[in-house]
């Protein structure tokens, strides 16, 4: 009676958890499976930037015309502290977590991530502290109007008198965002330092891998910065502290520390990961080897360093004595090494090259080229006397986008586009995938170009209405934004359409190199059946060696 | 490298130089007038960072551009590239130049800081510690008076202590070190004025010196540049730089007036919103009523565009 029961139940256990269900049911479950979580945090997370998306469209809106007529005033703050809030912390961290989620395991050969419930965990905060932030349009008062930045003083005013306003919510939707990715960065840390297979040493890591380790030990060392922060401006809200309140005393500028000293290094929490997507994807579409691995790989961790010390760059117009000014302004400056290094290791990666152009490599070049316009007008913005006048307008916004959008979206277009077959075991249309490059390259610099010339004529950011003199730019702008808008739903059509009838993918259709490739699309549940033994650096293009050991008396033999 | 291949580079960077430089000298025309002695200074230098970064961009884009063009592999062709992993020459060339460049620009902006520094706009009253105050330019500068600038939500107010003279309107003489204490009664705000490129945050608090010296005759635009809450944007002021007779012409013709409330277009839209039968709004912080002023600012339209 009982061998007879026992002879079902191994059939049915190739999920890690014995009652996971292995249909669609599972993205809806508390699934361990980093492959699962993966790709539920890259839907949620998409699902944001849309929510997001629609946000700027309006703010877009208003601004199409100089006066402040298609929205009240608060509705119009709101909407632009939204934005700001929901992109950065609902679309663009866990969108990277979860692409990292997916492949860092794959990459090093490692079955799952070190800690699978914590990491399922991690994710399950997303949608919770997403429902907090949105419920904010609910309370009196309605949502958050201090900006992302939430400076007090304005952070501190409550016209409501209400205990629960749309501050205290926003306040403990970033906090919650803060534990969740404090797990997730701890997870990361760990899986990378400890699991890599056999043979995988440092220097034969894939960059992807090298960048989510620099990537997530910023979020170690800066998130205790920004929740301490948000602690102290919660007490000052709901408590009557006066941390921050100057009319009792408190400095509002030291909250501007707390704050820049995460939020400026969060910005490399993002690029990061997305150099490391370029640092895959120029060698398989340029079939060539990533020029001078070794420093691209190091100068990951250069900027992880360099990071901690530049966040007074944010406040050189703020209470900032003339020392740290130019100290500050030295240090941003230097950044620009590190990553001057990887953009021309890039360069020196495609040149003379097999270039193909399939769509991950049309976003990728699309991506790199903005970063560099982005980069250049970073040291611009580094240099004192030119922020002076730039800080606080149009100019900065310009920049900040040309990074997050043109750099950070094309870039995570590109992996979603180049690890598809791998993730569904289908291919994409790569007609539509076109269609989507072409219309989100013209949107992007039609909306954030045109944020330039304004910037330097001096619109501030955060304005609902403007002078009439900035109307032409803004027009653009706003049609750039439509545009971008409207570019989301090829792709989106693309990704659902061949999920459910695309032709199925191989293996390896890129021919790439890579652990990731070397298993079925999409992978078994805890990916490899027999760990690899890894014989060489990660990108051999045009050198004919093997990248795993067949068996392992041969590397024996080798060694 | 062969000749060829020499000729190539250098003709190439020669094209890239002449197309930056050109570049450098339109980035004068993006600005608004250069209205102080500062903006000349910041002007320099964002023109020289145009230059540079024009030709580094074009650099980039270039060597990609001609990799797209030329370099693209036929359909059917399932080779790969030459193996080549680096170039430690290369790499050590591409790292000491950004280094060397760093250095010039940090150099250059520190040498253009410190001359804004001379003419004074970027001291200020430290934690409430006085720094060194910078050397004015001229003892005829000295009987310049320090002129108040008083920030609310979300009104500005400029009070001249020796006349005892306000207004909503900021008059300055031309060709004269100005110097303004900054405040504000309850937010954060940004005293900007793209014209003469110089801003500074006004805390709370705090009694914040600040220093200019305005070189053009107009009316310019003074800007909340530090986001201050709802009717943030609304909160601008036009600045008059004249003649010092003008100035003065006009500091005893205001003296002279009984103060009256000013216009104050925060105070007006929101009475006109909240007054109207039904308000469904988000409630928010109320404005400061109109400041009470000897001059209170013409309607901004009615005159000439300020820039």
């Amino acid at each position: 009676m009982t061998d007879s029961s026992l002879e079902v139940i191994p059939a049915q256990t190739e999920q890690p958890l014995p009652d996971a269900p292995d249909n669609w049911k599972r993205f809806f479950s508390f699934s361990t499976d980093h492959k699962v979580i993966g790709i539920q945090y890259i839907v949620t997370s998409f699902f944001f930037f849309l929510v997001g998306g629609i946000f700027a469209m309006i703010i877009r809106g208003e601004l199409i015309t100089p006066e402040a007529d298609l929205l009240d005033r608060p509705v119009y703050n709101a909407m632009f502290t939204m934005h700001g809030t929901v992109m950065l912390f609902l679309w663009t961290f866990p969108v990277l977590v979860g692409l990292s989620n997916y492949l860092v395991p794959l990459m090093i050969g490692a079955r799952d991530m070190a800690f699978p419930r914590l990491n399922a965990a991690a994710f399950w905060m997303v949608p919770v502290f997403g429902v907090i932030l949105m419920a904010s349009f609910l309370v009196p008062g309605g949502p958050s109007q201090s900006g992302w930045w939430a400076y007090p003083p304005v952070s501190l005013q409550n016209p409501t008198g209400n205990l629960i306003t749309g501050q205290v919510l926003w306040i403990l939707a970033v906090a919650i965002s803060g534990v969740s990715s404090i797990m997730g960065a701890i997870n990361f840390v760990t899986t990378i330092v400890r699991m890599r297979a056999p043979g995988m040493t440092w220097f034969r890591m894939p960059v992807f891998v090298w960048t989510v380790l620099s990537a997530q030990i910023i979020q170690l060392f800066g998130l205790p910065a920004l929740t301490a922060g948000a602690v102290m401006l919660l007490l000052d809200i709901t408590v009557g502290t006066s941390f921050f309140d100057p009319a009792k005393g408190g400095d509002p500028v030291l909250f501007q520390h707390f704050f820049w000293f995460y939020s400026h290094p969060a910005v490399y929490v993002i690029i990061l990961p997305v150099f490391g997507i370029f640092s895959e994807i120029f060698p398989v579409y340029a079939r060539k080897p990533l020029f001078g691995y070794k420093v691209v790989a190091i100068s990951s961790l250069v900027i992880t360093g360099l990071s901690g010390l530049v966040w007074v760059h944010h406040m050189f117009a703020s209470g900032t004595p003339g020392w740290m000014r130019m100290l500050f302004m030295f240090s941003t400056m230097l950044i620009s090494v590190p990553t001057g290094i990887k953009v021309f290791a890039w360069v020196a990666t495609i040149w003379g090259g097999k270039l193909r152009l399939d769509t991950p490599m049309l976003f990728g070049l699309g991506g790199m080229v903005m970063f560099v316009f982005a980069g250049i007008t970073g040291i611009m913005l580094a240099s004192v006397p030119i922020d002076i006048h730039v800080n606080n307008t149009y100019f900065v916004v310009g920049h900040f986008h040309y990074v997050i959008y043109g750099a950070v979206v094309m870039g995570v277009y590109a992996a979603f586009y180049h690890w598809f077959p791998k993730m569904t075991g289908r291919m994409y249309s790569e007609g539509l995938g076109k269609l989507h490059f072409v219309l989100t390259l013209i949107g992007t610099n039609l909306n954030f170009f045109p944020m330039h010339p304004l910037g330097l004529q001096g619109m501030p950011r955060r304005v609902a209405s403007y002078d009439p003199e900035f109307a032409f730019w803004n027009v653009l702008a706003s049609l750039g934004a439509f545009l971008l808008g409207m570019s989301t739903l090829p792709f989106i059509l693309n990704m659902i359409g061949s999920w459910v009838q695309g032709k199925p993918a191989p293996g390896n259709p890129w021919r790439a190199i890579g652990l990731e490739w070397l298993v079925s699309s999409p992978p078994p549940v805890e990916n490899f059946e027999e760990i690899p033994v890894v014989v060489a650096e990660p990108y051999g293009y045009g050198k004919q060696e093997p990248l795993i050991a067949t068996d392992v008396h041969s590397l024996e033999a080798s060694s | 490298m062969n000749r060829k291949t020499l000729l190539t580079l250098g003709g190439v960077t020669i094209v890239l130089a002449l197309i930056s430089l050109w570049m450098g000298q339109q980035a004068y025309t993006w600005f608004p007038p250069q209205a102080a002695a500062e903006a000349q200074l910041v002007d320099d230098l964002f023109s020289f960072l145009v230059t540079l970064g024009t030709f580094i961009f074009l650099g980039v884009v270039g060597a990609l551009t001609y990799a797209v063009l030329f370099q693209r592999v036929g359909r059917y062709d399932f080779s790969d590239g030459p193996p080549i992993e680096g170039n430690i020459t290369l790499e050590v060339v591409w790292t000491a130049i950004p280094i060397v460049l760093v250095i010039w620009i940090a150099g250059y902006s520190y040498q253009i800081y410190d001359q804004m520094s001379i003419l004074g706009p970027m001291e200020h009253v430290h934690m409430g510690m006085a720094t060194a105050e910078a050397a004015p330019l001229s003892s005829a500068d000295q009987s310049v008076e320090r002129i108040e600038v008083r920030s609310r939500q979300w009104a500005w107010e400029f009070y001249y202590p020796e006349q005892q003279v306000t207004s909503t309107e900021l008059h300055l003489p031309n060709n004269r070190r100005v110097k303004l204490v900054l405040q504000s009664a309850d937010v954060l705000h940004g005293f900007f004025v793209p014209a003469f490129r110089v801003k500074q945050d006004i805390i709370p608090g705090r009694v914040i010196d600040f220093e200019f010296t305005p070189i053009r005759e107009g009316t310019y635009r003074l800007r909340d540049s530090q986001y201050s809450g709802t009717y943030f944007a609304a909160m601008q002021a036009d600045v008059v730089v004249e003649s010092p007779a003008a100035y003065h012409q006009w500091l005893t013709a205001a003296a002279a007036q009984t103060p009256t409330a000013a216009a104050n277009p925060a105070f007006e839209e929101y009475n006109r919103t909240t007054k109207a039968a039904i308000n469904p709004g988000w409630k928010t912080v109320i404005p400061a009523p109109p400041p009470i002023v000897n001059y209170s600012a013409q309607d901004s339209s009615a005159k000439d565009k300020p820039v």
